[in-house]
């Protein structure tokens, strides 16, 4: 549950609008490496969740 | 080289494929041995969220509208998040109600109403057939498009030929074949069908690795990595504008609300509902697939964008659909083998949407939609029929070529139309209507059926209203006017710019108007009302599934009677006779009973045959047919209240358990007490033996020491001897009466003693007695006197038992009455229905104290170790003894120092005790 606010508080405005603009990180748009980023994280941390749950 | 027949073989071959991998896992679990019985086979079947929309269509989303593509996957991996309160729960309540499908899940939940379950059917089949003409749409273009290999034209917007012309439709036929051979193998009462999954996890596999592949040779091969591609696009200022939000990629706004879609999406759209809530396996398996299925969904979509940019940089100045560059790069890059590979991908993932999508389309039109016309048809008599499952059977095939008939003609009908192309998110926003009443279904208990009837048609109209007739209007099906001047040319009415909220996109302010629509009218008139029983009983079934073990769900709402025979007759109807005999041979079996045994059905069984007859025809045909056999006896608001409110059940369990406790407090003080008695007795029988021997003991001492003496002095002169000879004498006089006297109570106190009643006259016995005591008295000078009325009835009783009373009252009164005007008055007289007699006396009284244990065996006023016993303590207690034996009481009142009466009564009239006596009686005097 918290994960799930996590998740819609990061991939909305205003957070998304910080990394909407130009830039880059190693030759990756900023937006685009934002986003996918932490949907990598929030995909860890679920696995990590539902993993140390079900033990 | 790419031949036409290269691909058309590779096209079948692939199909064989699936063919091949349904009928082994279909074999597999004939066996008993699944092979999707694992999270990771579960979280692949889930994607099947990814049709060709995602593997052609998010390439040219990107390429319009940059990253804006990504809330679809998005909101699916923040559902995720919460799949393990809402996911689980709706599994749940699926599996304990034999549910299969979204329809059957709102209907059963409203208390299993057909016209929701119709309702429902409706907006899906209007809202899902339209998706599956785009998957046939993309089928038949990739496969135009590769077929012209190398080189890259896209397919003629018009002229195909109909029907037997035309590709498409034989892989529409080829996708019914299969679904139908796989979908509707047999009838069964879970609609799993586990050959079908694995094809399905198959596919996902498959297109999962080709649009990896096609990402990989584009960023690594044609380009120099991630870094080279973006750096290429920045330097094109239209490419950079797709790199930020807020331009191109559209607002926050979208954003959100496609993010939210997509959330309601991975939920509800039937194919979603299919694999993830009816084919689950496991409810276990769902843990995994919690971070497995976005995993997917973020591999999926990791080369998107650079596909993207990469075409749009490729195929400068246009010419080539964005929606085509997964397959068009590698084509354009002479990689025939990727290509074909990439058709193969985007194949599986068209058909894996349209053989899920379809056959849950077609389990709710069968058990939904046809079965309720056709059981209510009277004159058909389908209830009459002996064996309906090769109609069900019937219909649910015929239902699939009817879909893929229909999604092929809207293919061909419209063509590139918008209402076509954008008809994805249009497909969500219908199966978003359902949010409101599952959500509120299985987290609310007050939701009720007309709230969900008005809800979803509100939600529905406005959807049909602001999405899916702009649609048509901008395909130029209808006026245009339609939508820059509103219906009937009223401003307010625009379609999508509704009462003038204008400022977001198309789906945007559908989403807002029928949310808006569908929750107010939902909320709204289910405040407004009560719900019935059945609603209630449906509504804490979903709602408190968690809490309840799923043995007992469902049964104890019901009560009535069934034969079993007729509930076998009607399953056998659905199912084939022969799978409802198995059925009903397992769960006897599974209650420990012989199949057949009992006549009648109970609530189990009955619930049992429902849940097996609902997952063959849905749950409100089954409640229907199911109320069709059985004499039901409604329960009552007021009685389903009571049983179902978990806190009343609660509260009245634990009353119960008060009332146990009270119970057994009170059992327990009982044996306490008994206890005590017991010890009492024990106590006092212990005290009688005692004070028996010692009794005897002071007597018997006498004796021996008189009689010691007498031996021991031979010279004693005659006065002396004489003297102690009489001691001698008295003393065993007085042992032989005492022993007397023991033996007669314990007769008497165990029932033994020999009684001779007759008729006597109370005052005779008085005198006898008066003139056998006379010389005691007179010895003593104690005046003696009778006071009698003439005339007395008589009573039956024992004459010499009364004389032994009246003797020992006498006897003690003369001694404790030693005193110059010592004297004794016997009183007769009538009192009610009873003869009283009253001794007497003004000697030295006794004490209060005293007056309570006289009546007790040995016991005597006065100090027994200091003074010699003056009698031996068991007069008194014979006495009454004798008294209550003929049904009187004996009692004294005394004032000490001024005398003393001893009281007691006998009644007049015979008891039953008296007729016993007579009766003995008659029999001496008979004989």
């Amino acid at each position: 549950m918290a994960l799930f606010l996590l998740g819609c508080l990061l991939f909305n405005y205003p957070l998304l609008s910080l990394f909407a603009g130009q830039g880059e990180i190693f030759g990756v748009p900023l937006l685009y490496a934002y986003v996918f980023t932490v949907w990598a994280l929030l995909i860890g941390l679920m696995a990590l969740v539902v993993e140390r749950r079900s033990d | 080289m790419l031949t036409g027949a290269t691909i058309v073989l590779a096209s079948f071959a692939y199909v064989g494929l699936l063919f091949a991998i349904a009928y082994y896992g279909d074999k597999r679990a004939d066996a008993g041995r699944s092979i999707i019985a694992n999270p990771y086979i579960y979280a692949l079947s889930l994607a099947v969220y990814c049709t060709s929309w995602t593997f052609y269509g998010s390439v040219g989303r990107a390429a319009t509208s940059g990253i804006g593509f990504l809330p679809i996957y998005l909101g699916p991996t923040l559902m995720a998040a919460l799949w393990w309160y809402v996911m689980l729960k709706i599994i749940r309540i699926s599996k304990a109600n034999r549910i299969t499908s979204i329809a059957d899940f709102i209907a059963s939940r409203y208390g299993k109403s057909q016209i929701l379950g119709g309702l429902v059917t409706i907006i899906l089949v209007i809202g899902i057939v339209p998706y599956i003409a785009l998957q046939l749409k993309a089928i038949s273009t990739s496969f135009s498009i590769i077929l012209k290999y190398p080189e890259v034209v896209m397919p003629d917007k018009a002229g195909a030929p109909l029907f037997l012309g035309d590709n498409t439709f034989y892989i529409a036929m080829l996708l019914a074949a299969f679904t139908i051979l796989f979908g509707t193998r047999h009838l069964d009462a879970t609609e799993r069908h586990e050959g079908l999954v694995a094809a399905v996890a198959f596919e996902s596999l498959v297109k999962l690795l080709a649009f990896i592949a096609v990402g990989l040779f584009v960023t690594f091969v044609m380009y120099n990595g991630f870094g080279d591609i973006f750096n290429r696009a920045a330097e094109v200022p239209q490419l950079n504008a797709l790199l930020m939000l807020g331009g191109a990629s559209g607002s926050y706004t979208t954003w959100a609300s496609l993010t939210f879609l997509s959330m309601l999406a991975i939920m509800f759209l039937p194919r979603q509902f299919q694999v993830a809530v009816v084919e689950n396996v496991d409810e276990r398996h769902l843990n995994k697939a919690i971070w497995l299925f976005p995993l997917y969904l973020f591999a999926i979509n990791i080369f998107v964008l650079p596909i993207a940019l990469g075409g749009l940089m490729h195929f400068q100045g246009g010419g080539v659909d964005a929606d085509t560059f997964v397959l068009t790069l590698p084509m354009a890059q002479q990689q025939p083998m990727l290509a074909l590979f990439v058709f193969i991908g985007g194949l599986s993932a068209a058909t894996g949407m349209v053989i899920v999508e379809t056959i849950a389309l077609s389990t709710m039109v069968c058990n939904d939609l046809v079965m309720p016309v056709l059981l209510r048809m009277k004159w058909l008599r389908l209830t009459e029929r002996p064996d309906l499952s090769g109609l069900l059977l019937g219909i649910r095939r015929g239902a699939i070529v009817v879909i893929l008939v229909l999604g092929y003609l809207y293919f061909y009908l419209a063509g590139e139309a918008y209402a076509l192309v954008s008809i994805g998110l249009i497909s969500f926003s219908a199966v978003a209507q359902f949010a409101p009443a599952i959500i509120g279904g299985i987290f609310w208990k007050g939701g009720t059926r007309t709230g969900a009837i008005w809800g979803l048609a509100a939600g529905f109209l406005v959807w049909l209203y602001t999405l899916l007739l702009p649609s048509f209007a901008k395909s130029g099906w209808l006026p245009i006017t339609f939508l820059s001047q509103g219906i009937f040319g009223i401003d307010l009415l625009k379609p999508q710019q509704l009462f003038g909220l204008y400022g977001l996109d198309d789906t945007t302010h559908c989403l807002f108007w029928s949310m808006l629509a569908n929750i107010g009218c939902y909320i709204g008139i289910s405040l407004l009302q009560r719900p019935n029983a059945a609603e209630h009983s449906q509504a804490t079934l979903f709602v408190d599934v968690l809490k309840q073990s799923s043995a007992t769900a469902g049964s104890r709402f019901w009560r009535g009677s069934a034969s079993i025979d007729d509930l076998l007759a009607l399953l056998g109807r659905f199912l084939g006779p022969e799978r409802a005999r198995d059925a009903f041979a397992v769960y006897a079996r599974s209650r420990g009973e012989k199949p057949n045994q009992a006549p009648a059905a109970d609530a189990d069984l009955v619930h049992y045959a429902e849940s097996l007859l609902a997952g063959t025809i849905g749950s409100a045909s089954a409640r229907a047919m199911i109320a069709s056999v059985v004499d039901e006896e409604p329960l009552g608001i007021d009685e389903v209240m009571n049983i179902i409110d978990e806190a009343s059940q609660a509260l009245a369990y634990s009353r119960q358990l008060e009332q146990k406790s009270r119970e057994l407090e009170a059992a327990t003080n009982e044996l306490r007490g008994a206890n005590q008695r017991l010890q009492e007795l024990d106590r006092l029988k212990d005290d009688f033996i005692s004070t028996v021997t010692h009794e005897l003991r002071t007597p018997l001492t006498s004796i021996r020491a008189f009689s010691e003496i007498l031996n021991d002095n031979p010279q004693l002169d005659t006065g002396q001897r004489a003297k102690f000879l009489g001691i001698i004498i008295k003393e065993s006089e007085r042992l032989t009466r005492l022993i007397n006297q023991v033996l007669d109570l314990a007769k008497i106190e165990s029932g033994n003693a020999e009684w001779h009643s007759s008729e006597i006259d109370m005052r005779e016995v008085l005198e006898d007695s008066v003139t056998a005591v006379s010389q005691l008295f007179k010895d003593r000078n104690i005046t003696l006197e009778i006071k009698a009325p003439p005339e007395l009835p008589l009573i039956v009783a024992d004459r010499d038992r009364l004389m032994q009373v009246m003797l020992n009252l006498l006897s003690n009164a003369a001694k404790f009455c030693e005193r110059p005007d010592g004297r004794v008055n016997i009183t007769l007289m009538r009192q009610d229905d009873t003869l009283r007699v009253d001794v007497t006396d003004n000697g030295i009284g006794i004490s209060p104290s005293d007056q309570k244990i006289i009546f007790d065996k040995f016991r005597q006023v006065g100090d027994t170790l200091t003074q010699k016993p003056r009698g031996s303590g068991l007069g008194l207690a014979i006495s009454r003894e004798i008294i209550s034996h003929f049904g009187g009481r004996l009692w004294v009142t005394s004032t000490l120092g001024e005398g003393s009466t001893f009281s007691f009564t006998l009644p007049i009239k015979a008891s039953s005790k008296f007729e016993v006596s007579g009766l003995k009686l008659d029999q001496k005097f008979g004989t």
